[in-house]
């Protein structure tokens, strides 16, 4: 077997082997193979002496460039906060009443507060803010914990029944539940407050004077006797159309027999004082349209 | 060029030992530093264990195929840490075995989610996510709130735990049935073993809202619960805070 064979059709050498009586051209590599090849060697070595490459054992190759992830990030963020420098600088100077009269700084709080919104509070409040069973519409209802914007910071910092030591807490108790009024007394309470925001306050007293005498010994405690609430309890107003978790009989029985115990997380760690001012402003900005 | 070559490839044992030579290049590169991880992990002295129930939730979390929609992996990104926050430290998942940082994110990223809902909020969303987020696509797990949580197995899943590095102590091992069962009910007479066992932040209450029964709905509510709090590492390291 003649090691150096050339096939006489293509003129190229074989490989000098045969099987079955087939023999295989020795065709070389074409000429661009060798060129990636090339290419790709001398790109890897390259990176390798410029970037963060070669593991030694405690530490590695740090590469002549000196690039490092997390102070790429830094440097990105740093240079984010120094393009918003302007208008952060004047949310963290200025009031609610001011900044709600700054046309340029309220456009980047639409901006930004619309993004923070939707990442942060969306899930339960709703895209457009306008709540969910249990979750407050914060565009237009009445809020238990008050509507003004320092109200609604004060509740987006610290929640409601939270774990943060300074927590809004409310609890409506159990009143059926727990025994502290008969299924009667309940149905008559229940009947007076249904037809509170109905009927307004005359009528409903008038039609339910037995539900009113309970109303008046175990509910106007946080509710007020007049029905209107008490933004600082986190009681709400019993005679408007705003209802937490629904206002037909049957809900607000519920509410009555098992009680509501409502949660808000408290914000203060995720999103700090600042992005908590901005959110307040955005929120009061939405109740304003 | 290629004369070496040619010569190696007529030879069977010269061309073997080359293979061997060049395949194990790529494996020492991937070994290599794992036999340094203690010095590459961050130190995070107030890093937890998983509860068993938490445990038991994080096992739901994989059978039910979260992680081919979430991640939990906030990536040194500006995007990534503007949105989500600070980015994910090694250690935050010191005790997750297997990882689950994932790679798709048909969902959001749930590496912080740990207080960021209410245990309510997490129930109605896995029973039906369109009542409560109206645009998602996510399949409902209605199912979770049906099923009993089986306990019986805790024990030996935190023995194997235990067996790759998770540092339980014998005695919850012994006693993961009940702190699984305590943790979710707080008016029962097994709270105070959950409270002496594990760290003074746990969460103890009715993840599911009812008291009286275990689920795989508590289970799973009480590990989102805690994703991203096993340790404050990354709220202490000021990367990213007030720049956002």
């Amino acid at each position: 077997m003649a090691l150096e064979e050339r096939d006489p059709v293509t003129g190229r050498l074989t490989t000098g082997h045969q099987w079955n009586g087939i023999k295989e051209l020795n065709t070389p590599v074409p000429r661009v193979v060798y060129v990636f090849l090339i290419l790709t060697i001398t790109f890897g070595l390259v990176y390798a002496l410029c970037m963060p490459a070669i593991p030694l054992g405690r530490t590695y190759t740090k590469g002549i460039l000196g690039y490092d992830e997390r102070t790429a990030v830094q440097r990105d963020l740093e240079g984010a906060a120094a393009a918003k420098a302007p208008w952060h600088d004047a949310l963290d100077r200025l009031d609610y009443r001011e900044l709600a009269a700054d046309p340029v700084v309220m456009q980047e709080i639409r901006e930004t507060g619309r993004f923070l919104f939707g990442q942060n509070c969306a899930a339960c409040h709703g895209i457009n803010a306008s709540g969910n069973r249990g979750f407050p519409n914060l565009a237009g209802g009445a809020l238990n914990w008050g509507d003004t914007p320092e109200a609604i910071e004060q509740t987006i910092r610290v929640g409601v029944n939270s774990s943060h030591p300074e927590s809004r807490i409310a609890q409506m108790p159990a009143f059926g539940q727990d025994g502290i009024l008969q299924r009667p007394e309940v149905d008559a309470v229940v009947a007076y407050v249904h037809d509170l925001s109905r009927e307004g306050i005359d009528a409903s007293r008038q039609r339910h004077p037995a539900g009113q005498e309970i109303f008046k010994a175990q509910c106007a405690a946080c509710h007020g006797a007049e029905a209107r609430g008490n933004s600082d309890l986190g009681a709400p107003n019993l005679t408007d159309r705003t209802w937490l978790y629904g206002g037909d009989i049957q809900t607000i029985l519920d509410t009555v027999w098992q009680g509501r115990q409502g949660q808000m997380p408290s914000w203060e760690s995720r999103l700090g004082a600042r992005n908590i001012k901005l959110l307040s402003a955005y929120v009061s900005s939405l109740r304003k349209e | 060029m290629f004369k070496l070559h040619y010569r190696l490839e007529r030879r069977a044992i010269g061309m073997t030992l080359a293979i061997i030579c060049a395949a194990s290049v790529g494996g020492f590169v991937e070994i290599a530093p794992l036999f340094t991880i203690d010095q590459t992990v961050e130190a995070a002295p107030d890093m937890r264990v998983y509860t068993p129930l938490e445990l038991a939730g994080r096992n739901i979390y994989m059978r039910e195929g979260c992680y081919a929609c979430h991640s939990q992996m906030i990536r040194t990104l500006r995007d990534e840490v503007e949105r989500y926050g600070h980015y994910s430290l090694a250690v935050e998942s010191k005790y997750d075995h297997p990882m689950l940082w994932g790679s798709k994110r048909t969902g959001p990223d749930i590496a912080p989610l740990g207080g960021k809902y209410s245990d309510e909020w997490h129930v109605r969303h896995l029973l039906n996510p369109r009542e409560v987020v109206r645009v998602s696509i996510m399949p409902s797990y209605a199912w979770l709130m049906d099923n009993d949580l089986r306990i019986d197995d805790l024990s030996g899943q935190l023995a194997a735990q235990h067996a790759v590095g998770v540092p339980y102590t014998p005695d919850m091992i012994r006693h993961a049935a009940d702190d699984a069962y305590g943790q979710a009910n707080p008016d029962s007479n097994r709270v105070a073993g959950v409270r002496a066992r594990y760290d003074d932040n746990t969460n103890i209450r009715a993840f599911d809202g009812i008291a009286d029964r275990l689920t795989e709905m508590d289970a799973l509510v009480a590990y989102l619960q805690i994703l991203g709090r096993l340790t404050d590492a990354s709220n202490l390291d000021p990367v990213g805070k007030d720049l956002e």
